[in-house]
Parts: C-alpha cells; sequence; structure tokens
C-alpha cells in the first residue's frame, strides 16, 4: 500500500503493462504463425506476414455489413459484458484466480470431447460437444483444488498452480495425440487455447451470446446477496442466506462465462477478461452498482472492438486482440480513473504537500519574528492574538536566511515556497528578498503555531514524549488534526489552567534541532550554535543564541 | 449464580431469549467450547468475557449456526435460530471484513434489510429512509454516503451498529463493538445499548476490557471453553471468579485440547 504511493511504483506498474501487452501482441502473431492457419488463409506454409487490410475490408467490418461478423460480434460482446459483471464480484470475493484454474483445467476436456465424439461417429468439431467436454473437466479442476485444500495443509495458491499446470499440460499432450491420430481432422482444436472467432458459425454465436446474456442476468438477479456474500459472509449466514449455495451459483456463473469465452478469447487470456474489465471499473467508482456497470460496460467494449479487429485482421488471434483492447482500457482508467486513478491522487499528494510547506513557512515567519520580539514567551508577555491583531506581526520583516535556518529545506525549495504562498496572498516579498506575513497570513501563522504547540503540550503531558522529542512528532500530526480535534486539545489543556491564544513553546530546544541547523544553515547561524551541535539538549543554546541575534 | 453443572429448569426457557444446553463446539475435531449451558435473562445488557481463545465468538457463532455444532441445543425465544431469524441482530468483528469493499456507510446498514427485502427484489426508497433512521440514531447522518474505508474505526463500529439496529430485533449479539474504539465512540456505543436495553431488548455483548464490566453490564458470563461462572454482575463478577476464568486452573483442559491438536496435525 505503502509502495503504491510513490509514483515510481506507479511508472514501473505501467511499463510492465506495456510490456505485457507487447508480449502479447508478439505471441499472438508468433501463434499465428502455425500451419493450419495459413493454409485455411490459403498462403505458403512459411508464409507470417500480417497485411495491412485493404479500406474496403475495414468499412465491411466497421459497418458490420457481413452476416457472420455481425453474430460474431454481437455474440462475442454479450460474452463481454457477462464477463465484466461476474468479474466484479469474483474480484471482490477474492476469488478471481479461480477463473484461471478453471480455464486451464478445461484443455483436457477438449481434446476427450474430441476424441470420444469422433470415436462414437459424430463430428468431433461440434462446438456444444467440445465445450461440454470443457466444462466437464474443468469443474473437475476446481474439485481438485478443492480436494487438495482440504485434504493436505497445502494453501489455496498451491493447490491452484499444481491444478492450473497439471491440467494444462495433460491438455497440450492429448491435443498432441488427437492430432497424431486424426491427421487434419483435428484442426482449430488449437484456437482454444489463443481464441478464434474466425472459424466461429452464427450457431456458436448465438450459442455464446444467449449463455452470456443469462449469466449476466442471473448474476443481476442475485445482485444483493451476492454484494453481501462478498461483503461480510458472516453477516450474510446470519440473516439466513445460504452461503455455500451462492458461492456455488457464483462460481458455476464462472464456469459457464469461462466455458462460452474459450471459443473467443481462449482459455489462456480468459481470466483477463475476468479481472481486467472489473479492475479498471474500480477506479472509477466506490459503488458496487456503478462499478459492476462500468465493469460489463469495459469488457463489452473489449469483445466488441476485439472481435472486430480480429475480423479485419483475420490471422491474428482475437483473444489477444480483445485482451488488448481490454488492457488499454484499463491502463486509462489507472492513470485518469476520478476515485483512485495515479493522476488524482499524484494531485491529492501534491496539494496536501504544498499545504504542509506553507504551514511550515507561516510557522517558520512566526517563530523568527516571536523570537525577535520576545514578546509571547513568557507567561507576562502579550498572547499570539494579540501579536497577531497588532500590526507587529505583519509589519516584522524576515529575511530568507533567517528562514533557512528553522527547517531542513534547501534554499530554492524555500524560495519557491514562498513564491507560491506571496501567489495565494499569504505573505508579501519585500524589495531585498526579505518576507512579510499579510493581515490573513498572520492570523494563519498564529493559529497554526498554536496547534502546533498544544499538539506538543499533550504530547509532552499526556503521552510522556521526551520535550527534545515533541517537536519533530508534533510536526508528523499537527498537519492531519482538524477543528474538533484541536478543540478537543483545547479543553483538555484549558482544564490545567493554560492561558488562551498562542501558548509558549513548551519545549526548551529550538523549533528545528540543532543538528538540522548545522548541516543547512551553519554560515547563517553563530558560531556557538555550530560547536554544540549534533544533541538535542543542547540546542537550548542555539535558541538563546537565536533571540540574542 | 448459578453453576455450570444446574440444569435449566424446562419452563423458564420459553421466555428466555436464548437458552443453550450442553453446546459442544469443535473445530477440526479440536474442542473449543465444552458443555456450555447458560439461560441468558432478557431485557438485559450481557458481558462475555474471557481469555483470548476461550470461544467468546465461536459461541455466538454457534448460536446462530454459522459453524457447525459437535452437540447441544440452542433455543432462541424458545425455538431453534433459523425460526427466530429476523429477531436477532448480529455485530461482527470489526475485522472480519474488507473496509476497502466499493460501498458507502448507507449501503452497509441497508444490508440489515435484506431479510425483509427478500430474494432478488430491489432496495427501495423506503428500506433507504430506514437505514438512514438508524444512522442517524448512531450519530452518522451525514457521513452516510462516505465510502466506508474513509470512516475512522469508531465510526464503521458504528456503521456496523446502525446495520443491526435498523433491523429492530429483540435480541442482538456483538462481536467486540468496543474493539479499538475510542472514548467518545465507546460512550456513544454504550449509549445506545443502554437505550436498546430500556426498550427491552436483550444485548449480549463480548467484552475485552475488564474494568469497565461493572458499569456497563448488568449480567455476565465468565467464559474460557467452559462457562465459569454466569449471573448478575454484582454476584458473579468477583475476584475468584475471575482468577478461575483467567488464571491457570484450567490447565488440565487446555493441555488436552493442545494434545488433540498435535495429534490432529500429524494425522
Amino acid at each position: 500500500m505503502n509502495g503504491c504511493r510513490r509514483p515510481s511504483s506507479w511508472l514501473l506498474l505501467a511499463a510492465c503493462l506495456v510490456f505485457g501487452i507487447l508480449l502479447v501482441g508478439i505471441g499472438g502473431c508468433a501463434a499465428e504463425g502455425d500451419p493450419e492457419g495459413a493454409v485455411s488463409a490459403g498462403r505458403s506454409l512459411t508464409d507470417r506476414r500480417i497485411e495491412w487490410p485493404s479500406w474496403e475490408a475495414w468499412r465491411r467490418v466497421i459497418l458490420m455489413q457481413d452476416y457472420n461478423t455481425r453474430v460474431v460480434v454481437t455474440g462475442t460482446t454479450l460474452l463481454g459484458l457477462a464477463a465484466g459483471t461476474i468479474g466484479s464480484f469474483t474480484l471482490l470475493r477474492k476469488r478471481a484466480l479461480m477463473g484461471d484454474a478453471l480455464s486451464h483445467a478445461t484443455l483436457p476436456g477438449i481434446a476427450l470431447a474430441f476424441l470420444i465424439a469422433s470415436g462414437l461417429g459424430y463430428s468431433g468439431k461440434a462446438l456444444p460437444v467440445l465445450l461440454a467436454g470443457a466444462a466437464v473437466t474443468g469443474i473437475l479442476g476446481m474439485g481438485t483444488i478443492l480436494l487438495i485444500r482440504n485434504l493436505t495443509r497445502l494453501k489455496e495458491d498451491a493447490a491452484m498452480g499444481i491444478v492450473l499446470s497439471v491440467f494444462f499440460g495433460g491438455g497440450v499432450s492429448l491435443l498432441a495425440v488427437v492430432q497424431q491420430m486424426s491427421e487434419g481432422h483435428a484442426a482449430g482444436l488449437e484456437g482454444f487455447i489463443y481464441g478464434k472467432t474466425a472459424s466461429m458459425l452464427a450457431s456458436d454465436a448465438w450459442l455464446i451470446g444467449a449463455a452470456g446474456g443469462g449469466s449476466a442476468i442471473v448474476t443481476l438477479l442475485l445482485f444483493k446477496e451476492l454484494k453481501l456474500l462478498c461483503f461480510d459472509e458472516g453477516f450474510a449466514g446470519s440473516r439466513g442466506l445460504p452461503v455455500v449455495w451462492l458461492d456455488l451459483v457464483l462460481m458455476a456463473v464462472v464456469v459457464v462465462v469461462t466455458i462460452i469465452g474459450l471459443q473467443a478469447v481462449g482459455l489462456i487470456l480468459m481470466i483477463a477478461l475476468l479481472v481486467i474489465p472489473a479492475a479498471a471499473a474500480r477506479f472509477w467508482t466506490e459503488r458496487m452498482a456503478r462499478m459492476t456497470a462500468v465493469a460489463a460496460g469495459v469488457g463489452a467494449v473489449s469483445c466488441l472492438v476485439g472481435s472486430a479487429l480480429s475480423a479485419v485482421f483475420p490471422r491474428l488471434p482475437s483473444g489477444a486482440m480483445i485482451v488488448l483492447v481490454s488492457a488499454l482500457i484499463f491502463l486509462t482508467s489507472m492513470i485518469v480513473g476520478p476515485r483512485r486513478g495515479v493522476l488524482i491522487r499524484a494531485l491529492r499528494r501534491r496539494t496536501l504537500h504544498r499545504r504542509i510547506d506553507r504551514q511550515h513557512l507561516l510557522r517558520a515567519i512566526y517563530e523568527v519574528l516571536e523570537a525577535r520580539h520576545e514578546s509571547p514567551a513568557g507567561a507576562t508577555a502579550a498572547t499570539g492574538a494579540e501579536l497577531a491583531a497588532g500590526a507587529e506581526l505583519a509589519a516584522g520583516e524576515v529575511a530568507v536566511a533567517d528562514l533557512l535556518g528553522r527547517r531542513s529545506w534547501s534554499g530554492s525549495r524555500l524560495r519557491r515556497i514562498i513564491r507560491r504562498a506571496a501567489r495565494q496572498g499569504w505573505v508579501t516579498v519585500e524589495a531585498g528578498g526579505a518576507v512579510r506575513l499579510t493581515t490573513r497570513g498572520a492570523e494563519r501563522a498564529a493559529r497554526l503555531v498554536r496547534d502546533h504547540r498544544l499538539w506538543e503540550m499533550y504530547l509532552i503531558t499526556h503521552a510522556d514524549v521526551a520535550p527534545g522529542r515533541v517537536d519533530r512528532d508534533a510536526d508528523a500530526i499537527e498537519h492531519v488534526l482538524d477543528a474538533a480535534m484541536i478543540a478537543e486539545l483545547q479543553t483538555l489543556l484549558d482544564v490545567e489552567g493554560m492561558p488562551s491564544g498562542v501558548p509558549a513553546c513548551p519545549h526548551e530546544a529550538a523549533p528545528a534541532s540543532a543538528a538540522e541547523r548545522a548541516l543547512t544553515a551553519g554560515t547563517t547561524t553563530t558560531a556557538g550554535t555550530t560547536t554544540t551541535a549534533g544533541t538535542t539538549t543542547t540546542a537550548g543554546t542555539s535558541s538563546a543564541t537565536d533571540r540574542g541575534a | 449464580m448459578s453453576s455450570v453443572a444446574a440444569t435449566v429448569p424446562a419452563g423458564r426457557a420459553v421466555d428466555s431469549p436464548l437458552s443453550i444446553y450442553d453446546l459442544t463446539v469443535a473445530y477440526h475435531r479440536k474442542p473449543v467450547l465444552w458443555d456450555v449451558s447458560v439461560d441468558f435473562p432478557k431485557g438485559q445488557l450481557i458481558g462475555v468475557v474471557g481469555p483470548n481463545g476461550a470461544g467468546k465468538s465461536t459461541l455466538i457463532k454457534a448460536v446462530m449456526e454459522l459453524i457447525p455444532t459437535a452437540s447441544g441445543e440452542i433455543r432462541v425465544f424458545g425455538k431453534p435460530y433459523r425460526k427466530n431469524r429476523r429477531r436477532v441482530g448480529y455485530v461482527p468483528q470489526r475485522e472480519s471484513v474488507d473496509w476497502d469493499f466499493p460501498v458507502d456507510a448507507l449501503d452497509v446498514v441497508t444490508m440489515g434489510l435484506y431479510g425483509q427485502i427478500g430474494w432478488c427484489l430491489p432496495v427501495r426508497r423506503k428500506h433507504r429512509q430506514q437505514a438512514a433512521e438508524a444512522l442517524e440514531r448512531v450519530g452518522l447522518a451525514d457521513l452516510a454516503h462516505r465510502q466506508i474505508s474513509q470512516l475512522s474505526g469508531g465510526q464503521q463500529q458504528r456503521t456496523f451498529l446502525a446495520r443491526a439496529l435498523v433491523q429492530d430485533a429483540d435480541l442482538y449479539l456483538m462481536d467486540e463493538p468496543f474493539a479499538a474504539v475510542d472514548a467518545a465512540t465507546e460512550q456513544a456505543i454504550i449509549e445506545i445499548l443502554q437505550e436498546m436495553k430500556n426498550r427491552g431488548k436483550t444485548v449480549l455483548v463480548i467484552h475485552h476490557d475488564l474494568q469497565t464490566v461493572a458499569d456497563y453490564f448488568d449480567y455476565v458470563v465468565l467464559l474460557n471453553m467452559r462457562v465459569v461462572a454466569h449471573g448478575p454482575v454484582a454476584t458473579t463478577f468477583t475476584q475468584e471468579n475471575l482468577q478461575k476464568t483467567y488464571g491457570g486452573r484450567l490447565t488440565l483442559l487446555e493441555e488436552a485440547t493442545e494434545a488433540m491438536r498435535r495429534r490432529e496435525k500429524t494425522l
């Protein structure tokens, strides 16, 4: 969590994604180099070129002029809609990877179904037959995961890794056997690995579309029950919701969506359609219903554009196209998403940092002036409110060099902070570069110093923090103190006889630690400070020198 | 104070909000609760107190049939839980859910009404109205549309409380509602519980802070795998009973459990 806050990790993530997209693209192109595909496209076996389609080809697809294209695109769009919808639930139920294990486990079923159907004398390539076989081994795979988890002490991720690889490996071997046995007849079976809409019949597309639409409807009907299941299983159980059955429904819908997605998206990439739309949607909203709607939309658009692209480039696997499109949408969501996107979070962070900088500046000016006038330090002196109200605080000019010594900020950064504060009307910059608080700035500065010191006093008296350390500790907290907490602090400390207004600095040490000062402002402070620098206990000397100056 | 072995007279059980007889619960054959028998009094604030691993959460989960029981019988207002589910409100532990979930406070409270709304039917305006009122009762009216991770720990706890309140149940089971909340929230929650009690509700609270037991509760159950003692706070919450609950008097029971767990591991 903490790591993700840093822009560098986001950049790294984005870079990885772009790299992944490229890989999928390249892999997709390479996979298409298989002989069967080349033959069916009427080219030589070694021809691996991807030709840029003619304008006519583009036009036919964009206007959906071919009946087959229309049906295929409609079917896969419904599939994407269903995958996005159910994906939101599995993502929130933290079962997203179940779909991956499931889809990999379907491969042996496809090969076996082909073998059995051919052996019985039917066409082994009928989609319903193959999908039925896929469903059987897919469910078997999921059962095996549960079995491994319950019988051994292995965790679910290990069980999933085992099942996923073993079933897939078995499937690949079976596929090789099938192709050996039935020369050429088994062509197209490997299309299930990467997805291939080109060979999809209209009847297949109708089947996919109907099952996808049905899955989406079931999910939406059970929307609130599934939402409660994903959020709080225990509470759902206490209300009498059949938790086990709901989980089974959820997994059954995942099975249906995965199975019908095999032909268009392929079993390796099917997980993308279950995870990416939902993950992308999370960046846009904090509401479950909207998230599901956005995820369904992202899934549908990915499939629509992906399968259309694959119709234009018949040699590119549709699965890869669909994943690429959804990844692009995800990347965009991750960056510009208005709820959790990278940009909005960077912006919020910057605003916060600027506010903290400004607060530090105002406090530093106040403290320099305070040290100069010596006024509110003693019990007899004027309170901060009086200081703020009087022209005294606003009248005082503070040299940049004095401010530089207050904190460990570099000269250029300090000047940048001052420029910004001047633009916003907190301070004015005098001819010689000296800084002066505006009336508004003076009021705010007094309040900030008061908050800071209240918190310091609280730390010393109530939290047993050593007085030498409170300045640093208070620094970290005071920027998040809200009005209610300040009020609470005030009543808490007032009871113990504190004067209102800006109290005196409760610790002996100077606001900036001596060590810090020696590092950044060794030249501006007197020699006395530098020699005693290094320990906070001796910092009292430096504050004395300061006031003397 | 009634002792563990005392059997509950059959006549009393009917109007008791919750009666438990000889309840034994085991996780993977490792017993967590042994022969628990308590007859909870009506209309009181009841504290369930005991060390970590004493089976406090297990007890209320067993009542709601969330976990299987090895033996024993549980009656909620004289009937099995499933018949009287609507009369029971539940506040789970705050850590049991993912607070990053895409819902706001009002959504969470509305979940308390799903049972009344019924399968497949949408949440309607009157339900949201009810949920908003419950949020107002716990002092979170202006945070209704805030995403739940943006709430403080105390506010999250109060959201859960509101979700239980919205059901208007007669018996409430609360799993550590005071865990990791600030003093102000603790005060707010105890005031709500007092008010519930004044309206005749029975509230059973799993509690950790022994300092406040005497202030907060009327009735106390001291639990450490078995019921050490139960009865009115004044007579039951004694040094001697606490010693029995938290002290080393149960070593044999623990050893037996530990032995069972080890054997389980090698199987």
